[in-house]
């Protein structure tokens, strides 16, 4: 249990100190992108704080809680030991120095290209060898985990694994599959440019091998959050998971619709036809229907729960939930943001609206609300909820824990819901200082500075939330240093195998991935598109 | 609660998002085919390198050009970090294109309170049809970062009124 609580403390770690300093310089380009007066208010310090904070909190944050929570998963919920401690501490260490290459690269002035780095613009080589170095230990992750479930499966044989280990496996497969796209990218297109082998890049076909990834890496980071929903929550509450076969097709559905869909951020890209991106919008249609399943199956498990603690009547047991438990809380709180991002997700994903909001404040509203709220709240609440059995500490109080997340809760509307607005007129995304002598823009302003105090709230919840990992963990020890896992009201026997592996699926996603990326991917091939000139970032080129 | 029940209630659950999915998903198609909104989808390619010295994109033809039918066509570069022409009239009312290509990085743009969007990717002219129906002007960002000077990227359409329109000779509308 000891090595296992140091490679997961060692992860987390990482991902929440990072997380505290890119949510600093998410507070600075608020303000500087306000009416409001800002220091070092330059292009070139915002631009390259932009690129940090996406590398931060899309690629570091997500990438290193997932593979620590994974780990403590794959140990906690199968109850056996890790296979190859030793490989998860080669790939901790990879991702580590991928880590810093990519931001020292960055805060060189080298690499402002933004998390996206979209080519023919280009940073310089390290910037990117450092994001593969963090993808290939994420790899290592992957691997690892479906290695502890073959084990497990093998030694218990006909048993159903765990859901909790269940859906973590189910991330590691479709890791892999994200991961495919923006890896093809990196090592045959952008980085024998950036090293200066090639002067041209076929950019078609770099963004559509970047949307192969771009849309399924949300669902990597979103479905942690829906492995604590499932296999944490209900115990919290003081009840049970109401369907743990709901669970299991939750996940399958991730794993097969978050693929087939990246097609719909090119909706307004040039170089596709509108076929193929009508195709992948319907597609993300379906993408609604895990969430909406995992709404019903929690809400029921929550009701249970609240019956159990003598609610009554329609709505009764919604009072009597035990909202003083930071679990239950987030839990809440994060259902509300998700009603709201979802809303705005599927104005985005509409064929035809998409155009009122693409590339405006509306996007950056949309994956703050969902992303940076419902998930990043869940990760929150699993990191309070594991806490105890890593450092063997219970937290002085919970009060601090709980105002960590409202406040988390409130930045995150106070700062959403003027952006959405703000799409709505107009304001693009990605612009470091608007000119507010502009009537027009002018008339954004108190649009931008209530966003910004919300910016601000978020940024006290952050460094709250260090501290109460870092200092609040210091009350009673913690009597049973197991974590266990919710238990379904029906507990499974048996399961289909359907229901206890991923091979079918997998079949599943190359015939999905094939028609729905095939086509899109071979037409650059025989299409001749003319190749952009790459334009290298800080060489005067 | 025994297993069939739970069984049923997520049955009748499962109908209602298969309900709402396929209502969003009609509503979507519904819109888009009733109102022929279709995103910028015309794979057209254009050579970036020769596109600003042949072709339609050749300084002397950029800006706004009404054709010999009545066509009305405005053609924009953008480029690092600026719109060509920066101000670009076109007139309210009336069914014009818009043709947008770069000469060298990506680039994106939104015309203010309307739903002109698009990318604008090197070795592709993306293309825009439609009625503008508020006269004035209407700020046009590039959303898209493209460089340090990204910022400084903002071009105007300037919807003028039915009865203020008048091409020159040449079919050619300036601003100012």
């Amino acid at each position: 249990m000891a090595s296992i609580n140091r490679l997961t403390l060692a992860h987390l770690w990482v991902a929440f100190v990072v997380f505290a300093a890119a949510a600093a310089l998410g507070a600075w380009q608020m303000l500087v992108r306000s009416p409001l007066p800002a220091p070092f208010d330059a292009p070139d310090t915002y631009f390259a704080a932009v690129t940090l904070h996406g590398v931060a909190m899309a690629y570091v944050l997500t990438t290193f809680f997932i593979m620590g929570f994974g780990y403590f998963v794959a140990e906690t919920a199968l109850d056996r030991k890790l296979p190859a401690l030793c490989a998860a501490w080669v790939g901790f260490a990879l991702a580590l120095l991928g880590t810093a290459m990519a931001v020292i690269t960055v805060l060189l002035g080298k690499a402002t290209v933004l998390y996206t780095f979209y080519p023919p613009l280009l940073g310089n080589a390290f910037f990117y060898i450092g994001l593969v170095l963090v993808v290939v230990g994420s790899w290592i992750w992957a691997a690892l985990m479906i290695v502890a479930m073959a084990g497990w499966k093998r030694e218990y044989p006909g048993r159903p694994v765990p859901l909790a280990m269940f859906g973590t496996v189910a991330n590691a497969v479709m890791w892999l599959w994200t991961t495919a796209g923006v890896a093809v990218e990196l090592l045959f297109q952008v980085i024998p440019a950036a090293l200066g082998f090639k002067d041209t890049i076929d950019v078609g076909l770099s963004r559509t091998l970047f949307s192969w990834t771009l849309h399924a890496i949300v669902y990597f980071w979103l479905i942690p959050a829906y492995v604590g929903f499932y296999t944490m929550v209900p115990r919290a509450a003081g009840g049970r998971l109401y369907s743990d076969t709901m669970g299991r097709l939750t996940f399958i559905l991730f794993l097969i619709y978050s693929l087939p869909v990246g097609m719909h951020h090119l909706f307004m890209d040039p170089e596709h036809g509108a076929g193929f991106k009508f195709l992948q919008m319907s597609m993300t249609v379906l993408v609604a229907v895990p969430t909406l399943l995992t709404v019903f199956t929690i809400g029921a498990s929550l009701e249970i729960a609240g019956r159990v603690r003598g609610g009554r009547g329609l709505f009764g047991w919604i009072p009597a939930l035990p909202w003083k438990n930071p679990t239950v809380l987030a839990t809440g709180l994060a259902f509300v943001m998700l009603g709201f991002g979802g809303f705005g997700g599927i104005v985005n994903m509409s064929y035809g609206m998409n155009a009122m909001v693409h590339n405006t404040s509306w996007v950056t509203a949309h994956f703050h609300l969902i992303f940076g709220g419902s998930v990043v709240i869940m990760y929150f609440a699993i990191a309070y909820e594991i806490w105890p059995k890593l450092v063997g500490h219970q937290p002085r109080s919970l009060a601090p824990l709980r105002a960590q997340l409202w406040l988390w809760f409130l930045g995150i509307m106070v700062m959403t819901l003027p952006w959405h607005m703000l799409g709505l007129f107009g304001q693009p995304r990605r612009v470091a200082i608007f000119n507010y002598a502009n009537p027009q823009i002018a008339s954004w302003g108190p649009w931008v500075i209530v966003s910004t105090i919300g910016g601000f709230v978020m940024l006290a919840s952050a460094l709250l939330f260090i501290w109460n990992l870092a200092g609040g963990h210091a009350g009673a020890p913690e009597p049973d240093r197991h974590l266990h896992y919710a238990v379904a009201v029906h507990p499974p026997r048996r399961l289909p195998a359907a229901l206890n592996g991923f091979g079918l699926w997998n079949a599943l996603v190359a015939v999905l991935m094939l028609v729905a990326y095939g086509y899109p991917v071979a037409q650059f091939f025989w299409i001749e598109a003319p190749p952009a000139m790459v334009h290298r970032i800080g060489s005067g080129g | 609660m025994t297993e069939r029940e739970i069984l049923r209630s997520e049955l009748r659950w499962g109908a209602i998002v298969a309900g709402a999915a396929g209502l969003i998903f009609a509503v979507i198609v519904v819109t888009a085919a009733a109102l022929a909104i279709v995103p910028p989808s015309n794979v057209e390619l254009i050579d970036p390198t020769t596109l600003q010295r042949e072709g339609e994109f050749v300084e002397e033809n950029l800006g706004t050009t009404v054709g010999p039918d009545g066509s009305i066509t405005a053609r924009i570069v953008a480029t690092q970090f600026a719109f060509v022409p920066q101000c670009v009239p076109l007139p309210a009312g009336k069914r014009v294109t818009i043709r947008f290509a770069t000469p060298d990085v990506i680039h994106g743009l939104i015309v203010t309170g309307t739903n002109v969007n698009t990318m604008v990717v090197p070795g592709y002219v993306s293309q825009i049809h439609t009625v503008f129906t508020t006269a004035g002007d209407h700020l046009m960002p590039c959303h898209e970062f493209c460089g340090i000077g990204h910022s400084e990227m903002w071009g105007v359409i300037r919807v003028i009124p039915a009865e203020s329109w008048h091409p020159d000779p040449n079919g050619k509308v300036r601003c100012g």
